[in-house]
This record gives structure tokens, C-alpha cells and sequence, in this order.
């Protein structure tokens, strides 16, 4: 008899330009549980949605996840023959289309047509000109163009239409969490104030949005902290029971681990007050959290609270911002980082007046330094004889933030001895803004596709 | 550059050498990665930086040693608006929220990593001193 007191969620990616090839083993491991489940992929960070808002700009049909055919074809026949709806904020700025798309790939394969559901509401892009626009947010974009707001929305439309009998919910814009509450929504039928519950399963959301980042993927650092057979790295899946609690586990077979140290550090990831991480769904609490290991690579979180959602939803504003440059060229040998410095010292003098120009020696000093040079200033010329410089500038205007590009190449002729493997970079910043927006003006929802849209 | 305590008292460095104490313990400075694991995340122009104990026993130490006043000091060269300390004493854990050390964060920086991936690290490398007693907690080789 199929455990049906708690829901299955499985975790098959944790950004756009993860792997494709995770969902198999997670779906197999669901299937196996036999009991209810779901299946979800998180493909949307902050900038990848104004990125799709350009790409919809060039093509009205693109505009989603574009991996979409790679994640979903893979295990599309066995969800639908298991009855394991697939959600997935894979529609970025345009959930329809990706639904349409789910509908043909469905066909190609000769399966019976899914039943997807579209969530709509996030869009919040054609209110830029009135309520959006507070004073706060008009200093932040200081006149520059709007390419897309998003709210971030919460679990309740995909609960329902799990409830309405949907295969696959396609989003846009959605807290990562709520892509697995809503599924526990759905099963579970807590109400939306239960909000101790509702912590639960948005946390087990949060440990479950980064994919393989709870089941020892971004954990390894060998003798320290060791993962075994991590280029095979198993992504999760949560059994969430009715009181919201979870047991964090990932299929049989895979490479990685799940203990007690890699479910804190996703617990804490990205979280600023523990007692106090917001969703729009709930206001988490996780100080009295307990984690507890539970058996081989099988971890369980209880203990979470909750606290009533905020009246506001998170907007995130995208605009156009300019261009970055970036130029690259080594040098190696004795006096290595002598030369290094001389080549920096070149650029600095050439590029005067620029803008601001980064400075990296890469082999001496680089990621922990600061855009200002403080680090770099403070560390002592040294003996390195394998140095990469890398220098970056950002400039409104392509022409302008060309030139770094120009200077860099020049080394070769006009710069120190030895300079070699000149590569340089150009490419469109966006910057993000963001604002508050009362709940009451994003309605959201969700329709459920006809046949016919996938004509 | 403020370093706000935040809702944890952040105690300031104490050496376990109390005053008082008959017998001084044999004391060995070792990294904070002997004795914690940590992950970075970013939102905006702020990071936070998780700093686990290997083991319960080590967690009184951390919390002794480790502060915000050190990590903002640490921190100094991307001059944090402020640095906040929560403590998660059932997970044996604390969390450190640096505001404004991302210069920009990840659509204005200029840096490689532009998330500030790599802090956790630069975290992990404060000294922390550990009794003898304490000392076959630590992990990694001592080297």
C-alpha cells in the first residue's frame, strides 16, 4: 500500500543552465515511492527573466526556459504514466508559450495530450507607469528602460491548479520555494493560514530550489569535506508529511551525500534574519529548526515556524544598463608579476578617466579583492611567474567600454616583455531594482491550456 | 565602518585562559575551517555567509571567538555598511549578514565573482584557538 500521508517532491534542477540530465534517476526514485508525487525544475534567477524578455522581443514564440525540450523529454512519458505532474517556473516571460511547447513535445512522442496549466499574475511590467513607479524605484532606474518587472508570486495558483487535475504547471515568475509548497498545498489541503505547516514545506521548497546544492553539490573540498562520486551527484527529493516537516533524500545509486552538514548549509543559504525569511506565502522561522540525519543520505527537518505572510510581494525591476568590457593576457616566468603590474600600470594611465577600472591578478590576487583596488594595494609585490591579468570596465556606451578591449590587444606591441593569450569580452549589463508592491494589485491565477492552443 | 551587533550579543574575543582559572589549558590556534563549514548567498549588494561547527562541543568557542567586530575587520578592504551576527544554537550555526560588500552585486560588480561565491572561504580563514581538550574535534589535516 502506497504511503499517501505524505507527497513526494523531486528536485530535477536548480537554475537555468543546469544539468538536463538529472530528472531520470529523481523521476525513477518517485515512481518507485508509489505513492503521490511531483516533479519540479527551478530555471529562473534574478536576471535570467529580463534575459527572456529580450529573447521574446526577437522571437514572440521564445521567451522561455530554453532548455526546455532537453529537461522536460526526457521523462515527460513517465510522468504522465504515473500521474507525476511536472511544475516548473520554465515559462519565464512567456509561460504560454512554454506550455504550448510542453503540448508539441507531447505529441512528437506520440503520448496522450497533458493537461497544462498556465500561471499567470507575476507580470507586472505594464503598471511601470503608475503604482509600480514610487519614488524610490524612479531614483533607482534613473531613466533608464524598463525591460522587464516581475512580481514574485506564491504557491496558491499552482495548488490549484494541481487541484484542477493539471499534469504540468508551467510559471513565470514564482518563489523558488512555492514550487514545492504548492504541490504540498495541493495534497496536504492545509489552509493558508496554517502558516507552521506552511513554513515546513517552503523550507523543504528552500532546501529542494537549488537542485543538487543540498545532496553535496557546491560542498565538496577534498580531505576537508569529501563527496563521493560527485561528477554523478544525485538531486533531491523530499517527503513532505502532513505536520510539514520533510525527510530530504536523492535516488538510489547517485553520487553525492546528504547529511546533516549539507542540509544546513542550503537551510542557510541565501537567508538573512533565520527567524524571518520571507516568501509570500509565509514568514519563516528556523531557530528552533532540528535536523536530524534519519538514515543513510536521508536527512529530516522539523521544527520550522511559521508567521503570517507580508501584505507586500517583492517586484524585480530589469533595465538596460550599459555595456562590460573585460580584456585578459598572461605572463609567465621570472618577474611574471613584475611585468603583470607594469601592464596594469600601462592600462591604468591609457584608460585614465575611463570609468572604473578593475584590476585583477589572477595567480596573486583576483576574487577576493574589490572593485577599488584596496586588496590589491595592500598586497605586497610578490615573485608569481604565472599571472593572468584580467581588467573590466563599465561604460553606458558600447564605443567607450570598447576601448578597454582595444588597450588590452595593444599590449602585445606596446606593453611588457612576454605578454601572451590576449582574450577579450564585450557584452550588454542589465541592471535590477527592487520595490515592494501591495499584494491586492498582483492578482494571480491559472488557466488550463485546450487542445486546440497547441496547434 | 559599524559593526552592528544585531539581535545576537556578539561577544567580544575572549581567550578560554580565564582569569581565575588555576591551570592555564594548552591552547592551539588552528583556521576556522578546522572547526566550521560555511556557504555564501547573495541578494543585491548584500552577502551572508553561514558558519556551521563540526560538532556540538565546538559551538561555544565559535560563538565566543568569532564576532561580527572580527568579521567586519576581516571584511575591511570591501568595507561593509555593517555586519550582523544571527545565532542558530539548535543547528549549531551562525550567520553573518554583510551588507554592501558586493560592490554593486552581481549586475554592477566588476569582479569575477560577482556573487561573492568565494567569501566563504576568506571567512574560514580567521584564527580560532582551541583547548586541548577540544582538539580531536577539529577536522582536516592540521598541516
Amino acid at each position: 500500500m502506497a504511503n499517501t500521508t505524505v507527497i513526494h517532491v523531486g528536485s530535477a534542477a536548480g537554475f537555468s543552465g543546469d544539468r538536463t540530465d538529472a530528472a531520470g534517476p529523481v523521476v525513477d526514485a518517485l515512481i518507485q515511492t508509489g505513492g503521490p508525487a511531483c516533479l519540479i525544475f527551478e530555471t529562473l534567477a534574478e536576471r535570467t527573466l529580463a534575459l527572456a524578455q529580450l529573447a521574446r522581443l526577437q522571437d514572440p514564440d521564445g521567451g522561455f526556459e530554453p532548455m526546455l525540450d532537453e529537461l522536460v523529454r526526457p521523462v515527460l512519458a513517465r510522468c504522465l504514466a504515473h500521474r507525476i505532474p511536472i511544475v516548473s517556473n520554465f515559462g519565464a516571460a512567456n509561460p504560454l508559450g512554454a506550455g504550448r511547447r510542453i503540448q508539441a513535445i507531447a505529441r512528437s512522442l506520440g503520448l496522450r495530450e497533458p493537461r497544462v496549466a498556465v500561471v499567470h499574475g507575476d507580470d507586472v511590467a505594464h503598471r511601470a507607469a503608475d503604482t509600480l513607479m514610487s519614488a524610490d524605484l524612479a531614483a533607482q532606474l534613473a531613466g533608464r528602460a524598463v525591460i522587464s518587472a516581475n512580481a514574485y508570486i506564491g504557491a496558491q495558483p499552482i495548488a490549484d491548479a494541481l487541484r484542477a487535475g493539471a499534469d504540468v504547471v508551467v510559471t513565470g515568475r514564482v518563489a523558488d520555494p512555492s514550487l514545492v509548497l504548492g504541490p504540498a498545498l495541493a495534497h496536504h489541503g492545509w489552509a493558508l493560514d496554517d502558516w507552521d505547516r506552511i513554513a515546513g514545506a517552503t523550507m523543504a521548497g528552500h532546501l529542494l530550489e537549488c537542485g543538487a546544492q543540498v545532496t553535496g553539490g557546491y560542498y565538496a573540498d577534498p580531505g576537508v569535506k569529501d563527496v563521493p562520486d560527485l561528477a554523478r551527484v544525485g538531486y533531491p527529493i523530499a517527503a513532505i508529511a502532513q505536520d510539514g516537516s520533510c525527510t530530504v533524500f536523492k535516488p538510489e545509486g547517485t553520487g553525492g551525500r546528504v547529511d546533516g552538514h549539507t542540509v544546513k548549509e542550503q537551510l542557510l543559504y541565501e537567508v538573512h534574519d533565520p527567524r524571518a525569511y520571507l516568501t509570500p506565502d509565509v514568514v519563516a522561522d528556523i531557530t528552533e529548526a532540528r535536523v536530524e540525519q534519519v538514515g543513510r543520505d536521508r536527512v529530516r527537518l522539523s521544527g520550522v515556524r511559521g508567521h503570517g505572510r507580508p501584505d507586500t510581494l517583492k517586484v524585480n525591476v530589469c533595465f538596460e544598463s550599459g555595456w562590460l568590457a573585460e580584456g585578459e593576457i598572461s605572463y609567465a616566468g621570472v618577474r611574471a608579476e613584475q611585468r603583470a603590474r607594469l601592464a596594469a600600470e600601462v592600462l591604468t594611465q591609457r584608460l585614465n578617466g575611463l570609468g572604473p577600472l578593475r584590476i585583477d591578478l589572477i595567480g596573486v590576487a583576483s576574487v577576493l579583492a574589490d572593485d577599488q583596488g584596496r586588496w590589491l594595494q595592500h598586497t605586497d609585490p610578490g615573485s608569481a611567474t604565472d599571472v593572468r591579468l584580467r581588467v573590466a570596465t563599465r561604460h553606458a556606451d558600447k564605443a567607450m567600454a570598447q576601448r578597454l578591449m582595444r588597450e588590452v590587444t595593444a599590449l602585445y606591441t606596446c606593453g611588457p616583455a612576454g605578454g601572451g593569450g590576449v582574450r577579450t569580452a564585450l557584452r550588454p549589463t542589465l541592471g535590477t531594482a527592487s520595490c515592494p508592491m501591495d499584494r491586492a494589485l498582483v492578482p494571480t491565477g491559472f488557466r488550463l491550456l485546450d487542445e486546440g492552443d497547441g496547434a | 565602518m559599524s559593526a552592528a551587533q544585531g539581535r545576537s550579543q556578539a561577544s567580544s574575543h575572549r581567550s578560554p585562559q580565564g582569569e581565575g582559572t588555576p591551570v592555564s589549558p594548552p591552547v592551539l590556534t588552528v583556521p576556522l575551517w578546522r572547526a566550521a563549514h560555511g556557504r555564501t548567498g547573495d541578494k543585491g549588494n548584500r552577502s551572508n555567509i553561514s558558519v556551521i561547527a563540526w560538532s556540538e562541543a565546538l559551538y561555544p568557542l565559535i560563538v565566543a571567538q568569532i564576532t561580527a567586530e572580527r568579521v567586519a575587520a576581516h571584511f575591511r578592504h570591501r568595507q561593509p555598511s555593517q555586519v550582523v551576527r544571527h545565532l542558530l544554537p539548535q543547528l549549531h550555526a551562525m550567520n553573518f549578514v554583510l551588507d554592501d560588500v558586493l560592490d554593486g552585486g552581481v549586475n554592477d560588480a566588476l569582479n569575477l565573482d560577482s556573487h561573492g561565491k568565494a567569501l566563504s572561504f576568506h571567512l574560514l580563514e580567521l584564527e580560532l584557538e582551541v583547548p586541548a581538550h577540544l582538539v580531536s574535534q577539529l577536522h582536516g589535516p592540521s598541516g
